[in-house]
């Protein structure tokens, strides 16, 4: 039994289902920030999105052939390690599965790289099959840059540090790799249901 | 405890087993109330490595869950579940080659603290400056500690002059000041940069803008749910 901090009670969300709330998050309104260092403002002349790694030909697009493909609109609840719920929120993007479509490979893994030079580590089974997007749009309007515009990864069912911002492109490897927070303390997988926040979960 | 600001207060913990953190590192604090229900935040340490409590500076939000009552209703002998230390990015080794830079808006300096206090514990010779950006002076935290650092601390206040004894300003943060301050980017710093999300964008792109690596900026943001 965990010691009970006399006279807590709290402020209890009675207006948030709580079968939506990984154990250990609230919910929030707000839609706050955290990047390990500054924001990149790459401009969307320059911008660019590869999938490459252990596929046959990488595949690459500019912005404009990239939001010329079929895209989707997704409304999921999202969860931030640091505790941070936020429910219903709205995205378009292009599925990861849209993004392989016609590529062989063998790969199991995938690490997604970023400018600012961060990445994350998934297995591919996460990010395909309805898992996973490369978002261009919250709630309708560009995606500001410090949520990770121009288009940031979106995989709504692991802890958001994994839907990685200012993505730029994808790697198929057959070996898992940890990425940026991965190698910091954080969990290799990150599930929100199993509350898989640091190594030692 | 210890009352820091109108609205801070530095909590000293006695945590059997601690297996020690490095300055910049946080915990996870969860409270349990009597019926089980449960609430957790992270709150960054404010104490350097080795020190005999571990001392967290906690900032009351007002709509918060767990700042309040770690700010208004605990008392010594109360207890509560702690997880860590956490966090192996935002920190600075006193092993570390180079001169360092501290940017700190309002609350951010907790981190920033254990870091400069480290530096002093170790008698590192690197190069350290901080900038602390506060609304008032009645609003900084550890105020007359920070007296003893003076001539590396700069003060800049958005809401009244500094008192003459200061390296101060009274305006926003900007690029002037960042370079007043230094180390210029030519030294390459290592730069932490910790306090609320609009000062630490801010702050990051003009340090960006006066040519430091964005990967020698770390940056550690407190959002509005903080609390």
């Amino acid at each position: 039994m965990p010691p009970i901090s006399r006279g807590f009670r709290g402020r209890r969300q009675t207006e948030v289902d709580p079968s939506r709330l990984p154990p250990g998050q609230y919910a929030t309104n707000d839609f706050p920030v955290l990047s390990a260092g500054p924001t990149p403002h790459t401009s969307l002349d320059e911008w660019s999105f590869t999938v490459g790694g252990a596929v046959g030909d990488a595949k690459s697009w500019t912005w404009e052939e990239f939001v010329a493909m079929p895209s989707e609109v997704v409304t999921r609840d999202i969860h931030c390690v640091t505790k941070w719920s936020k429910l219903d929120t709205t995205w378009t993007g292009v599925s990861v599965e849209t993004l392989l479509d016609g590529l062989e490979t063998s790969a199991e893994f995938v690490t997604a790289w970023c400018d600012g030079g961060y990445t994350t580590n998934l297995p591919l089974a996460d990010v395909v099959d309805g898992k996973g997007w490369v978002a261009y749009e919250y709630a309708g309007e560009p995606l500001d840059p410090e949520h990770g515009g121009p288009a940031r990864l979106l995989v709504p069912h692991l802890y958001f540090w994994k839907s990685a911002k200012w993505v730029r492109g994808i790697n198929l490897a057959e070996q898992d790799e940890p990425g940026f927070w991965e190698s910091y303390g954080y969990h290799n997988y990150g599930d929100p249901w199993k509350e898989q926040r640091y190594w030692s979960d | 405890m210890r009352v820091e600001t109108p609205q801070a207060k530095t909590l000293v913990l006695d945590v059997p087993d601690w297996p020690g953190h490095l300055p910049g590192q946080h915990v996870d604090v969860r409270l349990t109330a009597e019926d089980g229900y449960q609430s957790e935040r992270s709150y960054s340490i404010a104490s350097a490595p080795g020190t005999a409590d571990l001392e967290l500076t906690v900032e009351r939000i007002d709509d918060g869950e767990v700042s309040p009552w770690l700010t208004e209703e605990a008392q010594p002998g109360d207890q509560f579940e702690l997880r860590g230390p956490v966090g192996g990015y935002f920190v600075w080794d006193a092993t570390l080659e180079g001169p360092v830079l501290l940017v700190a808006g309002g609350s951010g300096l907790v981190p920033l603290m254990a870091i400069l206090r480290h530096h002093e514990n170790t008698g590192s010779s690197a190069d350290l400056r901080l900038l602390l950006s506060a609304r008032a002076l009645e609003d900084v935290l550890y105020r007359s500690e920070l007296e003893r650092f003076r001539d590396v601390v700069h003060l800049t206040l958005t809401r009244e002059q500094p008192p003459p004894e200061w390296n101060g300003w009274s305006r926003r943060i900007d690029a002037d000041m960042l370079r007043d301050v230094g180390p210029g980017a030519d030294q390459h710093p290592h730069v932490y940069v910790c306090g609320p999300t609009p000062f630490v964008e801010e702050a990051a792109r003009l340090l960006v803008e006066l040519g430091h690596l964005p990967a020698a900026v770390h940056t550690e943001r407190f959002g509005p749910s903080g609390g």
